[in-house]
């Protein structure tokens, strides 16, 4: 026990005295928490619209002013020439191109029916789906304003719609930033976790130091100890620091219990230290044990549902996912933020990861060896 | 009762592979004795060094080291020796006090010792006042000087010292001597490598190790003698050309 102590002294000395470490701690969350928030924003904006008009009518005029009013569209060609559009988009100046028909709104009035024609640009598949499906709404909602108009007697309307509204559970307004900063704030925490510890310890390694440490009586236990404690508080340290801010700057309160939060947060720092100790007794220098990280973090990061959904993956990448602890703090801040679930909710999660804690920190436990 | 020797080997050999670093050495020291344990660059020194010191297993051979087997004691060794390694393995961005005291906790001392025995240690090497630099600001031979006194600052029986004055100026490396027979005459027994000649002749007896074989083991004296030469260097040269591995 005294020995611990006199370990944990040292560590932290010497935490606290790296500027480089303190900037990591303190800079690397409220960089990312501040900017990577904005940018990562699923909604589609400012779509590119090129648009050609053969019919130069009032209603086309309407349905152009309406597409430009709901703010996701900015006009950029508007045109006789359907090869004109199409040059634009060659030239990556729009994204989406409209014909409106000759004799648009002769058809309309007279046949109660017109087609409209859209080409949309699919280099950015996401910018292309999304655009595409506003667009169509836009359009039904025209169509049906206009149908409104006409209507003399709605009552005896022959035609019938089905209207569907819907409701965005537990984020009422679908807004991207209290699903994208519990994310983030996951991958920070693993990230500076795993790193640090791999190469604090690589360090010791390089610089000899751990060969003087293995020629006193220190005991494994002792010294993988002396180096797990102190980064499992800096990681509930940058925790503390990104849940400040995304309550101060984004206001997000969760709806379960900071407790919930922590108490997962304390299991699973476990896991990404014991990865990151796993990483080190691998490796011999730090430049190795930081490329193992980013190779790791990768995988991490793109397979565990933070940009997209795990479910929509092929079942070979679902599978990775589920040795993918990261995707289960991603998936229980989410779900502790946004749905307020309990401890108790996501008691199977805490499972899983203090699975994985065992394992990789026995594994690394098993690695060290103070002599060969 | 005949006093047991402090380091004992038999036998004792490492391979990694084909490759035999250490060959069947055997040889005792005695307590109190400033053993030089010799050879050129790659003839095996660090590796038998390492398997004393509890840091590598033997592959064959006994050896035991304060009256505990290398193979089956090695906790119980560390607590009785000290070590410094080629590398300088003090942590630089700690203070001197501060290595110090960490060193000395690991090794189980008690405050109060540690307390006394800094300010002591701190006077001897003339740094009252610098206790609080950090250690990666002092200079080299000051360094080498601190590794030496955080190796038997919590006096142990044996100091295994690894080529302890590479790189340090004269003046210093005769200091560093000085250190060295002081706690020799305190009852540390010393076991030192080095590649310096003179540093070789304050040794009581010296080893000289060849192609992982220990070829010669006697006083500087002795050695001088039986090679027929008039100094240590002489005797190095006539042993070391033997050697047919390469420099590792």
């Amino acid at each position: 026990m005294r020995t611990l102590r006199f370990l944990l002294q040292k560590e932290f000395k010497q935490v606290f005295r790296d500027p480089a470490i303190l900037r990591i701690i303190f800079m690397m969350p409220i960089i990312q928490l501040l900017v990577l928030p904005w940018a990562a924003d699923y909604e589609v904006k400012n779509i590119k619209l090129a648009i050609v008009d053969h019919d130069h009518s009032d209603y086309s005029r309407q349905f152009i002013s309406k597409v430009t009013a709901s703010g996701y569209f900015q006009l950029d060609q508007y045109t006789t020439s359907y090869n004109k559009a199409v040059e634009e988009v060659e030239k990556e100046n729009a994204d989406i191109v409209v014909e409106i028909p000759v004799h648009f709104e002769k058809d309309l009035v007279k046949e109660s029916k017109a087609p409209l024609f859209m080409a949309v640009n699919a280099i950015n598949g996401v910018k292309a789906v999304l655009g595409a499906s506003y667009l169509q709404s836009i359009v039904q909602d025209y169509n049906n304003e206009i149908r409104q108009q006409w209507m003399q007697l709605p009552r005896f309307s022959p035609q019938t719609t089905i209207e569907i509204t819907s409701s965005n559970w537990f984020n009422p307004l679908m807004d991207y930033k209290l699903f994208m900063v519990p994310g983030i704030l996951v991958l920070l925490v693993t990230m500076v976790g795993s790193f640090l510890a791999a190469l604090n310890i690589v360090k010791e390694k390089e610089v000899g130091t751990i060969e003087q440490i293995n020629v006193t009586p220190i005991k494994k236990y002792q010294f993988i100890l002396g180096k797990l404690i102190p980064f499992w508080v800096l990681g509930l340290l940058i925790l503390t620091i990104g849940l400040a801010i995304s309550l101060i700057v984004y206001g997000i309160h969760p709806a379960g219990s900071f407790l919930t939060i922590y108490a997962f947060a304390a299991v699973y720092l476990l896991v990404v230290l014991g990865l990151g100790l796993l990483i080190s007794t691998y490796c011999n220098t730090q430049q190795q044990a930081m490329l193992i990280s980013f190779f790791l973090m990768m995988i991490f990061i793109l397979l565990g549902g933070l940009y997209t959904p795990i479910e929509s993956m092929p079942q070979w990448a679902q599978w990775i996912a589920k040795f993918n602890p990261v995707s289960y703090f991603i998936e229980v801040m989410r779900r502790v933020v946004l749905k307020g679930s309990s401890l108790a909710d996501i008691a199977p999660q805490i499972g899983i990861i203090l699975l994985f804690a065992f394992v990789l920190n026995g594994w690394a436990t098993w690695n060290y060896r103070k002599r060969s | 009762m005949t006093e047991q020797p402090i380091i004992y080997t038999e036998h004792l050999t490492k391979r990694f592979g084909d490759f035999t670093a250490v060959d069947a050495i055997s040889f005792e020291v005695q307590k109190g004795e400033i053993f030089g344990f010799l050879g050129a660059n790659g003839a095996g020194k660090t590796t038998a060094m390492r398997m004393l010191c509890g840091l590598s297993l033997p592959t064959s051979g006994k050896a035991t080291i304060a009256g505990f087997d290398v193979y089956k004691q090695t906790e119980k060794i560390k607590q009785n020796i000290g070590y410094m390694s080629q590398k300088f393995s003090l942590y630089e961005d700690l203070t001197i006090k501060e290595n110090i005291r960490f060193y000395a906790g690991i090794y189980g001392k008690s405050d109060a010792f540690i307390k006394d025995k800094t300010a002591q240690l701190l006077q001897q090497l003339n740094l009252e006042a610098e206790g609080d630099k950090l250690v990666g600001s002092l200079p080299l031979g000051l360094k080498q000087k601190l590794a030496f006194s955080v190796a038997v600052f919590h006096e142990p029986q044996i100091v295994f010292l690894d080529e302890p004055t590479g790189g340090v100026d004269p003046v210093t490396r005769r200091e560093f001597w000085n250190m060295i027979y002081e706690a020799a005459t305190a009852g540390i027994t010393i076991f030192v490598t080095t590649h310096y000649m003179d540093e070789a002749e304050y040794c009581n007896r010296i080893s000289i190790m060849v192609d992982g074989k220990i070829e010669a083991l006697d006083t500087p004296a002795g050695l001088k003698e039986t090679y027929n030469a008039a100094t240590m260097d002489d005797v190095f040269l006539q042993l070391a050309r033997k050697a047919t591995r390469s420099d590792a």
